[in-house]
């Protein structure tokens, strides 16, 4: 926990909460000067390597303990002193943002285009924000837990397009 | 706004005598290693800018994820990297057994690392094989083949799959390996060294091969941190970050092993560095073979492990006093595995492989985030390919060792 005093203490207003965690430690944040912690802990506490940078969908969490929707969760790794952090910023589902960290690292630049493409959260700052994995012309976020896994034939959009072609000819 | 409609605004009503030339490469191109296409802009041969597209291959590994129970899963991950996925069912295995806290067996352990070792041969072997097939050198090919398709006959005898082998089970593995398996890779581990000497004498020197690999993407440390590469690649620009020396995991804290490192952070280095793992690999396949005589007869999955078909809802009835009616049994969801979150990486042969996974207490997974080496790779390929010619192209994207079923998911 020493790593959560330290943050504490240098940004007491961006760091909301932070815990112990099996693999190491968390630390909950706030949209604004999250930014300016994550340049600090690149910069200065040499967490250089970005592992990893997703979103997850609470919505219907039954074990939930905060109102937002919305989590972009970043992994990020200290190679000297072998040290695993993970941060979290919690994103209402009314404005759906979080800055961009593609300044800091060119790695998570398609990281933030995967989680637009599915949970719609829109990065600030980005170069390039479009779709990676899904179509360019997809409608909806597939990883939203609002999302169907399976549709019926009958809402799918080429398939209502045919049947319009069919019932114009008569 | 897609890059290809940008294009499309840009020419229209335009002479285009002067204008830079587009191409498409891929999705069909077997050089691109499955359906990678790569929108490209080029003066010339020399290309001023790349786009990768992906998503072809895209099959929502972790919205199905979300809807299957935890053991189910790993049958997913056999289809993330198809050529190694016995390192991939690691990743999974460990990350639920860090959420279920479980203890896995020390030969369970044993048993891992030497499947997990023996799909980075696999993997280094088809990369390689291919890698050299792409810049020309055909014969390399065959006999990597040759050496994957002994390996690949191992693991049908331990498991009964060749390719996707679901063999690693959350809190150990299916079943223990046969007596007549260890004879086989005793000798193959005998055997192999021989073989990487007879695959580096023939491209090692080649002055076509050195003509094609040296100075070719040249990546800095501090670039390839920036711009995410791990594994292999990462290594070959000096840095010596190996997720089984810096977060051990199964049996590595309990082997030696050196990691190797190249210096200059081009193509050769790469293919270096790869060349030295795989010895490594046979080593440490060797050293937990002896190690697995000391633990003849211990189980091989750990007892408290979850049931295959885990149950969707478990209800539990507890008994409340009322205070008119007496006492109330009253039923109640029962958590299947613990509420919380855990993360877990591997180094699997392409780079770091990891696995996010939050769980709601049910036993299907909230969600489960998978890192996959290729994604990141393929998003460095622009960066990399910059002011390259295009034939180098073929070599950038056969050195970055990308698989197309990793980063589309």
């Amino acid at each position: 926990m020493a790593l959560y005093e330290e943050l504490k203490t240098k940004f007491p207003e961006v760091v909301k909460e932070g815990f112990q965690e099996v693999d190491g430690e968390v630390v909950v944040c706030n949209r604004e000067g999250f930014l300016d912690l994550i340049a600090w802990l690149k910069q200065e506490k040499g967490f250089i390597h970005l592992i990893d940078l997703c979103g997850v969908d609470y919505l219907g969490y039954k074990p939930k303990t905060f109102e937002e929707r919305f989590e972009v969760v970043y992994h990020v790794f200290n190679l000297d002193e072998r040290k695993l952090l993970r941060l979290k910023v919690r994103v209402p589902e009314e404005d759906p943002w979080q800055y961009s960290i593609t300044s800091l690292w060119k790695e998570a630049n398609w990281f933030e285009r995967e989680c637009f493409d599915m949970f719609g959260i829109v990065f600030k700052g980005h170069p390039d924000l479009r779709r990676v994995l899904m179509p360019e012309d997809w409608k909806g976020y597939p990883l939203r837990k609002d999302y169907p896994l399976f549709s019926e034939e009958e809402d799918w959009e080429p398939y209502k397009v045919l049947v319009e072609k069919y019932k114009r000819r008569g | 706004m897609s890059l290809v409609l940008e294009v499309n605004k840009k020419q229209k009503g335009k002479d285009s005598w002067e204008e830079p030339f587009y191409l498409n490469m891929g999705p069909q191109h077997p050089s691109t290693h499955g359906v990678l296409r790569l929108f490209l802009e080029l003066e010339g041969e020399t290309i001023v800018n790349c786009d990768p597209i992906i998503g072809y291959l895209h099959r929502g590994i972790e919205k199905l994820a979300e809807n299957l129970n935890y053991n189910q899963t790993i049958v997913l991950s056999d289809r993330l990297d198809y050529i190694s996925s016995a390192a991939n069912n690691v990743a999974f295995a460990l990350a639920f057994e860090k959420l279920f806290k479980l203890e896995v067996p020390r030969r369970a352990k044993l048993i891992r690392t030497i499947v997990s070792e023996m799909a980075r041969i696999c993997s280094h072997l088809l990369w390689l094989a291919t890698h050299a097939l792409d810049i020309g050198a055909m014969t390399v090919f065959l006999y990597c083949f040759r050496d994957r398709e002994w390996l690949l006959n191992i693991y049908e005898r331990i498991c009964g799959a060749r390719l996707t082998h679901t063999y690693v089970r959350v809190g150990g593995v299916r079943r223990d390996f046969e007596p007549e398996v260890i004879e086989e890779l005793y000798r193959f581990v005998e055997e192999f060294p021989k073989r990487i000497t007879d695959y580096e004498t023939l491209i090692d020197t080649n002055r076509i091969w050195l003509k094609r690999t040296k100075n070719i993407a040249v990546v800095s440390a501090e670039e390839a941190f920036n711009l995410g590469l791990t594994g292999p690649c990462l290594r070959g620009s000096g840095v010596s970050y190996d997720v089984r020396k810096f977060r051990p995991y199964d049996a590595y804290s309990e082997v030696e092993f050196e990691v190797p490192v190249g210096q200059n952070g081009d193509t050769y280095d790469r293919y270096k560095v790869r060349m030295i793992e795989l010895r490594q690999s046979n080593w440490i396949i060797k050293q937990c073979l002896d190690k697995l005589s000391e633990t003849e007869g211990e189980l091989v999955l750990a007892e408290n492990s979850p049931d295959l078909l885990m149950p969707e809802k478990v209800r539990e009835v507890s008994a409340q006093p009322h205070p008119k009616l007496g006492v109330m049994f009253k039923p109640k969801e029962k958590e299947i595995v613990p509420v919380g979150e855990a993360f877990a990486s591997i180094e699997s042969p392409k780079g770091e492989l990891s696995v996010y996974v939050v769980s709601d207490g049910s036993s299907r997974p909230w969600r489960l985030r998978i890192r996959t080496p290729s994604f990141v790779h393929i998003s460095a390929i622009p960066h990399m390919t910059k002011g390259h010619m295009i034939a180098d192209l073929v070599a950038i994207i056969g050195t970055l060792d990308i698989v197309l079923g990793d980063s589309d998911r």
